[in-house]
């Protein structure tokens, strides 16, 4: 009994890490630009076929062997392909659109969203189906005691929560405490006025973006490691996920990004395995879920409430 | 040559013409007033110096160099700071970072934070209240933040617009004896005000903008004294 739970919890915490992490890069665009940049799950899964193909086709075999030498390199190099489409995508879908009614962005990112799916199916070798992929951490699983039981944590899931959870925290070290990060504040707050202060808002805008990304590109490094395969739908699901975890958390706020996703996770899992209808419900719950958080409290968790402007 | 030269502007939102043609001059070390009623372009036309409008026509010269064309981060490198009609303060910031911000183009730390100081000198209450967000001061105490952030960027020109707006005769007085203050540290003041009379009083020069374009000037004390000037802008009450 208690060992199914803590179980489940232990699921629920690995996806809800990652979803986390991914939810970041939703609600630091979205705060800066107010934008829901659809693309972003897209940008995720980019990352994962980034470092794929960089194991399969550039890395040497006595790398390759090493997890210590490959797991970072990966991690790097799922970055910045992430960081490298996310720029690219700023650039030419994004930003000649600034200022243009909020739907056009907004259609614009699912086509993107699209576009990068078709272009990683039709030109990676292969990706019409699943993908393994390499397994660059320490396999097994640790398993916990419990009265009654254990509790089985594989070492690439805590990878991924511990992973997760200190990426979201230098990130938020860096908004909050640096000359950039308070550039970017700033922006999100008034962008006028932070052009006022010389804040060029362009440069502020692709770095936001820039690192979102960067964040996804480790999330989808660490999905592949975990689960030993990647597909081209894994950034649609996770990313609405992560969606829907930044607007439960409060869109725009980065702790809300992560509790959001947290709870997404565990709702996931627990209620998998104790509501009716088992896992072909999940879905269902984390939906239950944001549709009764927003009726309450529409803001999200962290939100600020909309405040009428003096 | 004039410091700062503003030359037959012309700025429009969409088909509107909001400001059609405005030409004045600002003197180093002097204070310079736009004055007008509400609507008549005061806030476009400085909206337009500090680059987040752009103009149809015209220029704006700065110690002889144009910068109409430059991105309004970049016209605040060049010296020209824009505090806002409104305050527009970060309010979910402390009055720390909202300096700091006003800073953002400098990387001199010893010198930002003796401006920092300076800014807690000229108005001891922010000083007492640095770690306090924006967000929760009174509205004379905002416009002393947002004077003081506009001041962070070492400006020598230093626009502010509407600082009297909404507040009390006390704030308003102690405002306008800060600018005084300002002209007598050497910085450059462009003021737009609808509180004409204060305005033109400390002005060493005044224009009048109406509908878009500039149609009087001279020194505050003549502008004052002119008998158009009085029946626009002043109401009955002026010299009582």
């Amino acid at each position: 009994m208690l060992a199914t739970f803590l179980s489940q919890i232990v699921n629920g915490l690995i996806l809800g890490s990652l979803i986390g992490l991914i939810a970041l890069g939703y609600t630091m665009v979205y705060g800066i630009i107010q934008l829901i940049n659809f693309a972003h799950g897209e940008v995720f899964m980019v990352g994962a076929y980034g470092g794929l193909f960089m194991f399969t086709y550039l890395l040497p075999t006595f790398i390759q062997r090493q997890w210590y030498l490959a797991l970072p390199l990966l991690l790097v190099g799922g970055a910045a392909v992430s960081t490298v489409v996310a720029v690219l995508m700023e650039r030419f879908a994004y930003r000649p659109l600034r200022g243009a009614p909020r739907l056009a962005p907004l259609i614009t990112a699912l086509g993107v969203s699209v576009a990068l799916q078709e272009l990683v199916r039709n030109f990676y070798p292969g990706a019409t189906a699943a993908l393994p992929f390499p397994r660059v951490f320490v396999q097994g699983t640790w398993e916990i005691p419990v009265p009654g039981g254990t509790v089985p944590l594989r070492w690439t899931g805590l990878l991924i929560i511990v992973l997760s959870l200190v990426l979201a925290a230098v990130l938020t070290a860096y908004v909050n405490g640096t000359r950039m990060g308070r550039a970017m504040r700033a922006v999100s707050q008034d962008s006028d006025t932070a052009r006022l202060m010389g804040v060029d808002t362009d440069r502020v805008i692709v770095l936001t973006f820039a690192l979102g990304a960067a964040l996804a590109g480790v999330g989808g490094i660490m999905y592949g490691t975990d689960l030993g395969f990647v597909n081209i739908d894994m950034g649609f699901q996770n990313g609405i996920f992560a969606f829907t975890a930044a607007v439960l958390g409060g869109i725009g706020n980065l702790r809300g990004a992560v509790v959001g996703g947290i709870v997404i996770g565990l709702v996931k899992a627990l209620g998998g395995q104790y509501l009716p209808g088992g896992t072909a419900y999940d879905y269902v719950w984390i939906f239950v879920v944001l549709i009764a958080v927003l009726v309450f409290r529409p803001q999200g968790f962290f939100g600020e409430s909309e405040r009428v402007r003096a | 040559m004039s410091f700062l030269q503003v030359r037959d502007l012309v700025v429009a939102y969409g088909a509107i013409q909001a400001v059609r043609g405005v030409s004045f001059d600002v003197e180093k070390g002097q204070i310079v007033s736009l004055i007008g009623s509400n609507g008549a372009g005061k806030t476009t036309t400085l909206r337009t110096i500090s680059g987040l409008l752009r103009s149809v026509s015209g220029e704006v010269l700065l110690d002889g160099e144009p910068i109409h064309r430059l991105p309004a981060h970049k016209i605040v490198m060049k010296g020209v700071a824009h505090s806002p009609e409104g305050r527009k303060l970060f309010s979910r910031m402390t009055v720390e970072e909202n300096l700091r911000l006003g800073a953002y183009t400098r990387s001199d730390e010893a010198g930002i934070r003796e401006d920092m100081d300076h800014v807690y000198s000229l108005f001891p209450v922010l000083g007492e209240r640095r770690t306090n967000k924006a967000g929760l001061f009174s509205g004379g105490e905002q416009q002393m933040l947002a004077i003081g952030r506009a001041l962070m960027s070492r400006p020598s020109v230093l626009m502010l617009d509407e600082p009297s707006m909404g507040l009390s005769p006390i704030m308003t007085q102690k405002i306008f004896s800060t600018i005084k203050e300002l002209r007598s540290e050497g910085t450059t003041v462009l003021l737009v005000e609808q509180n004409a009379l204060s305005a033109l009083a400390l002005s060493d020069r005044g224009y009048v903008i109406d509908l878009g374009r500039t149609t009087l000037s001279g020194t505050g004390h003549e502008l004052l004294a002119d008998s158009r000037v009085q029946e626009a802008y002043l109401g009955e009450g002026v010299g009582t």
